[in-house]
């Protein structure tokens, strides 16, 4: 069989294909060090502009967005990890019930909902119920929309793992706690870090659900570059971009290896 | 002896299957006892119910006196030996053995001890700080025994743990399997559909089918007087014949086999009429001369044995199994012998 390299037109296609999706990503990172005010002409390498995000007159207003983002993603993501371990443990461990495949729809229909009807429908409800937008909503709306996030590398890592462990731990005098805290969880753990690191990710880059219910005067990091890019896109969001750019590389990288590590301590 | 275990028309279902028709088994104390049957014949539902991973839909399951049916997995005092291990990949050899310890809250040194004297037991003292991947599916095996028998359970169960096991490492385990019972002096409930495995190991046998005991007793027992078919059938190898029992006369039987030729054997219970004979193919030799004429069809060489596959006369093929001596003359397929039954060879079953 040939390699997928000798089709005719495989190497264009791969070549625009990358091209159409980093170009811009690249852009951004370079000009990011651009020591120039313009934001398409380069005047050599500087790190001003960063030093402009933590010092710069719109200083006080990225800390606090990032304060939030990153307060909000912890949060979230642990409630969401939380609630996800649970679901995948009544889904995978929990025999048979009614209403299973309905069950297993529900936890990953916010994948297949557009996010603006989400967000849209959130914010109805939260007037609705009286809430008042703010911190709060925020959280409660992240943690709804990263369940499935968590749920997928969790319940993929608790398939795999036999119940003949959690039995041998019952048969050694383990309460169903013990088993699962002594054998079942740590068995789990790498699916449930990934679970969480893309929660976290996920929480910390999102824009429209955010947008809509955060309420006057609260920003996240998302919120706050679009509100900043508004008035013009200046060098410092380009950096700005770029760290949050580096985090989520950083965050995904990382879920993909204790993946793998996991894979290899299964066997 | 005490009894160690005693079922009581145990049941088990499985939606609209029964995994288990009102099972009853009294297991001996300090026992090899071994069930052995097909697979889906209800032996691992059996004893998944001893330990406590399944519940019973009705029945009773005594351990020395107690009824266990309705207790939790942790508080029955049995420890089970799975047919893939189930080590705690997470944990060192040494706290998969002190596991069990560690959960019914004996002291970090005490267990430490203990544990280490196991893995004496099972020759395994030098790979303590290993991890079970980093060990061969033998010593494998090894670690899960030690970490089953070191809480000292009351009864001891077995679920295929040699299945995994290469032919060799199987063979060495089985008699390292009966000396550890009968040094530790705990009941061992073992779960096979290997037949020399149970016939080899066990002090004494349920055979089951269809989630039912069809016959306990001890391997002697259930290889030279099988009650049924399924028995004689499941347990080496036989020939089954079908005849006609003519008329009883106490104890024996007056049977017809198919060629008209008559023989005696136990009447086992059954009444005049057609039934099934069963005889072990080492049982049967060849003469000069006799009724029993049969043609032989085929000959295999087994190294210790011969096989030879013939046909009686009358259309039935019966194999016989010669022992390889340097006197054995081995008859060249086509040629007519007479089949020679000694006397008990014949087994006449009820159905």
């Amino acid at each position: 069989m040939k390699g997928v390299r000798h089709y005719p037109g495989f190497l264009t296609m791969a070549v625009a294909c990358l091209v159409i999706l980093y170009a811009p990503l690249i852009v951004v990172t370079v000009y990011s060090f651009n020591a120039s005010t313009s934001i398409t002409t380069w005047g050599g390498f500087s790190w001003r502009w960063y030093g402009d995000v933590f010092t710069g007159p719109e200083a006080p207003r990225f800390k606090a967005a990032a304060w939030n983002s990153i307060t909000i993603a912890v949060l979230a993501a642990s409630a969401a990890t939380t609630i996800a371990v649970a679901a995948s443990l009544a889904m995978i461990r929990g025999g048979r019930f009614r209403g299973k495949s309905a069950t297993f729809a529900l936890i990953n229909l916010p994948l297949m909902v557009p996010e603006i009807v989400t967000a849209v429908a959130t914010l109805i409800f939260f007037s609705a119920i009286g809430l008042v937008t703010g911190y709060m909503t925020i959280l409660i709306a992240h943690i709804v929309f990263c369940i499935p996030f968590a749920y997928l590398p969790i319940t993929a890592r608790l398939q795999g793992i036999e119940d003949s462990y959690e039995q041998a731990a019952r048969d050694l005098y383990a309460t169903q706690w013990q088993a699962f805290r002594l054998v079942l969880l740590p068995l789990m753990l790498p699916g449930v870090i990934s679970g969480f690191l893309l929660a976290f990710i996920i929480s910390l880059d999102d824009f429209i659900i955010t947008n809509f219910v955060k309420g006057a005067g609260m920003e996240t990091l998302p919120t706050a570059i679009f509100g900043s890019v508004k008035q013009g896109i200046k060098p410092n969001i380009m950096a700005i971009s770029t760290m949050m750019l580096a985090v989520s590389v950083l965050f995904v990288t990382l879920s993909y290896l204790v993946n793998r590590i996991g894979q290899r301590t299964r066997s | 002896m005490s009894t160690a275990i005693e079922i009581r028309s145990a049941v088990k279902r499985y939606g609209t299957t029964t995994a288990l028709h009102a099972v009853s088994l009294e297991i001996a104390d300090n026992a090899f006892f071994t069930l052995l049957g097909p697979s889906g014949c209800g032996k691992t539902t059996l004893l998944r119910c001893i330990a406590g991973f399944e519940d019973l839909n009705e029945g009773e399951i005594r351990l020395f006196g107690q009824d266990i049916a309705r207790l939790d997995p942790n508080h029955r005092p049995v420890n089970t030996v799975f047919q893939h291990y189930a080590l705690f990949p997470h944990m060192t050899v040494l706290e998969n053995v002190a596991f069990g310890l560690k959960m019914i809250g004996v002291s970090l040194d005490d267990r430490r001890a203990r544990a280490g004297r196991m893995l004496e037991m099972v020759h395994l003292s030098a790979f303590a700080d290993r991890m079970p991947t980093q060990l061969s599916g033998g010593q494998q095996q090894r670690v899960a025994l030690a970490r089953a028998l070191a809480p000292e359970p009351k009864v001891l169960l077995l679920d295929e743990p040699l299945s995994a096991l290469d032919l060799k490492l199987r063979q060495a385990m089985r008699v390292e399997l009966k000396t550890l019972q009968e040094e530790t002096g705990i009941t061992f409930v073992f779960v096979t559909h290997d037949q020399e495995e149970a016939l080899t190991m066990s002090d004494r046998i349920a055979v089951m089918s269809q989630g039912r005991v069809q016959q306990v007793g001890s391997a002697r027992e259930i290889y030279e007087a099988p009650v049924n078919r399924f028995v004689a059938d499941f347990i080496g190898e036989t020939n089954l014949i079908e005849v006609t029992v003519e008329r009883i006369e106490g104890d024996w039987a007056r049977v017809i086999l198919p060629g008209g030729h008559v023989i005696r054997c136990a009447a086992a219970g059954t009444s005049p009429g057609k039934h099934h004979l069963s005889i072990r193919p080492e049982r049967l030799s060849l003469a000069k001369t006799g009724e029993l004429v049969a043609t032989i069809e085929r000959v295999v060489y087994l190294g210790t044995d011969l096989q030879l596959l013939t046909r009686l006369t009358s259309g039935e093929a019966i194999q016989v199994r010669l022992q390889n001596s340097a006197r054995t003359e081995v008859p060249a397929p086509g040629t007519q012998v007479a089949l020679h039954l000694e006397e008990g060879a014949a087994r006449l079953l009820a159905d």
